[in-house]
């Protein structure tokens, strides 16, 4: 059994040069995908297809270190939004 | 067609959904402030304490039977628009400077499992205005972010209240609020909680450290279980449902315009809707839309196991039209259940309804093509 979602598909990236090990998105991935190497000088990333690219780790980083493409993985909001002609997705 | 949705992975923007909650409703309008709102009496709060900054509302830990009736109105989806409570600064327990503040959304459900945790503890309780929705969808639309909480913090007097300058904020409050930008502008330093409410007593044992565990997100058959109510809810009010059901019960009381099997979309519906959320993990594949069509599939299997199969010509093509239309319900709902999956990425639900979208549309159509010609052939 398995609760993973389409692979190779998220827009994640993570720049390790601008890490300094803080260790924020540690703690705010709901996912774990983020962990503290060896020697706790620098964050890994690692199974990204477990992102559901939910955007906390980039807000959270005080180092830029980290982007993603922040959005509702909902079917029914894009839907919505593309009848209503809305530029973004959302549950409204 | 297939690429109607790309546009939303070009534009970046701070929305989410899904998770914690059902699914993440509309806002109400904002109120001015509202914090004032909490002064008056409501029936779970039970005091009043003074503080520097004025008088904060002391609330009771406990849920009662009315507050379990409120929640069980949310699970069943009566209802839902409204179930706010006023922001401000509550006090749970006996608070004093050094107590820890806890930050929530205003969403009723959120606030109401906050406080349950807290049962035995003392503490403040910071609630931001997030138009009734829960922390995660609310993180997710910016309303649980960075300008509320710096807003709740001066207004609220929190300053002056606590000696400490420590906020315990809930981890899927995250998406929407900088923890180092509260800091510049506040003093404040924000460390993130668990996920779930229930953890944070032994959270606030182990001095505020969150075991791994309390980090991940988890969408058990009991999670997906409990959101079936509510999408269900949704489906029977929705009018193509109801068009239905009138058709089948004037063809009951013996008014026939064509033959409707209503029972088989009935059945389609909680295929979609409540077996494939229950049995997710054990679906082959990974696109929702996929998983609900694979068990509409067996579904219509079923049927013609229990209706044996047909000898006529017309026969056929009914029961192709089975085959079209089933499976094409059951996927479309089990697609729409991304929204309430803390496991689907915005680029993922693009990617799968580029090909899912089309693919139900044409199914219908011809199904309902089939169906037309077997009632021909049968007239």
């Amino acid at each position: 059994m398995s609760l993973r979602y389409i692979s190779n598909v998220v827009t994640l990236e993570y720049d390790l040069a601008k890490c300094t090990g803080c260790g924020l998105c540690v703690d705010v991935c709901p996912h774990a995908i983020f962990a503290l190497d060896g020697k706790r000088e620098k964050a890994v990333l690692t199974d990204r297809d477990l992102c559901m690219e939910c955007g906390a780790c980039m807000r959270n980083c005080p180092f830029d270190a980290i982007h993603v493409r922040p959005g509702v993985g909902c079917a029914w909001a894009i839907m919505m939004s593309t009848f209503r002609g809305k530029a973004a997705p959302s549950c409204d | 067609m297939t690429k109607i949705f790309d546009r939303f992975l070009k534009q970046p923007k701070d929305v989410s959904c899904g998770g914690e909650e059902p699914s993440c409703g509309g806002d109400r309008a904002p109120a001015d402030d509202g914090s004032a709102d909490r002064l008056k009496r409501h029936p779970w709060t039970y005091g009043i304490t003074n503080t520097p900054a004025g008088g904060v509302p002391i609330i009771a830990a406990k849920m009662s039977f009315a507050d379990r009736i409120g929640t069980m109105r949310m699970r069943l989806g009566i209802g839902r628009t409204s179930y706010a409570v006023p922001p401000g600064l509550y006090g749970v327990g006996r608070p004093d400077r050094r107590s820890p503040v806890f930050v929530t959304a205003n969403y009723k459900m959120s606030f109401d499992r906050l406080r349950q945790a807290l049962d035995g503890f003392d503490g403040w309780i910071l609630v931001l205005d997030t138009r009734g929705i829960n922390v995660w969808c609310a993180a997710g639309k910016g309303t649980f972010g960075t300008e509320e909480l710096v807003r709740r913090i001066e207004s609220s007097g929190l300053a002056q209240i606590v000696s400490h300058r420590k906020l315990i904020l809930p981890q899927l409050g995250a998406p929407g609020v900088a923890a180092h930008e509260i800091t510049k502008r506040t003093k404040f330093r924000v460390l993130y909680g668990p996920i779930r409410a229930e953890d944070l007593p032994e959270y606030l044992r182990a001095g505020s450290k969150a075991t791994p565990a309390m980090r991940k997100v988890t969408f058990s058959i009991r999670d997906r279980i409990i959101l079936a109510p509510v999408e269900l809810s949704g489906i029977v009010r929705h009018w193509l449902f109801l068009v239905l059901l009138g058709l089948w019960i004037l063809r009951l009381i013996g008014v026939r315009f064509f033959s409707l099997d209503f029972p088989a979309i009935l059945g389609a519906v909680l295929v979609g809707a409540v077996l494939v959320p229950a049995v997710l993990p054990w679906i082959p594949g990974r696109a929702f839309a996929w998983k609900g069509w694979l068990l509409g599939i067996l579904l219509v299997f079923v049927i013609f196991i229990i209706k044996g199969s047909p000898s006529t010509v017309a026969g056929w093509a009914g029961a192709l039209s089975y085959f079209l239309i089933l499976p094409a319900i059951s996927g479309f709902l089990a697609m729409n259940f991304t929204g309430s999956s803390p496991i689907t990425s915005l680029s993922g639900v693009v990617k799968e309804m580029r090909t899912a979208v089309p693919l139900i549309a044409l199914s219908t159509a011809l199904g309902l093509v089939a169906m037309i010609v077997s009632a021909v052939l049968k007239a």
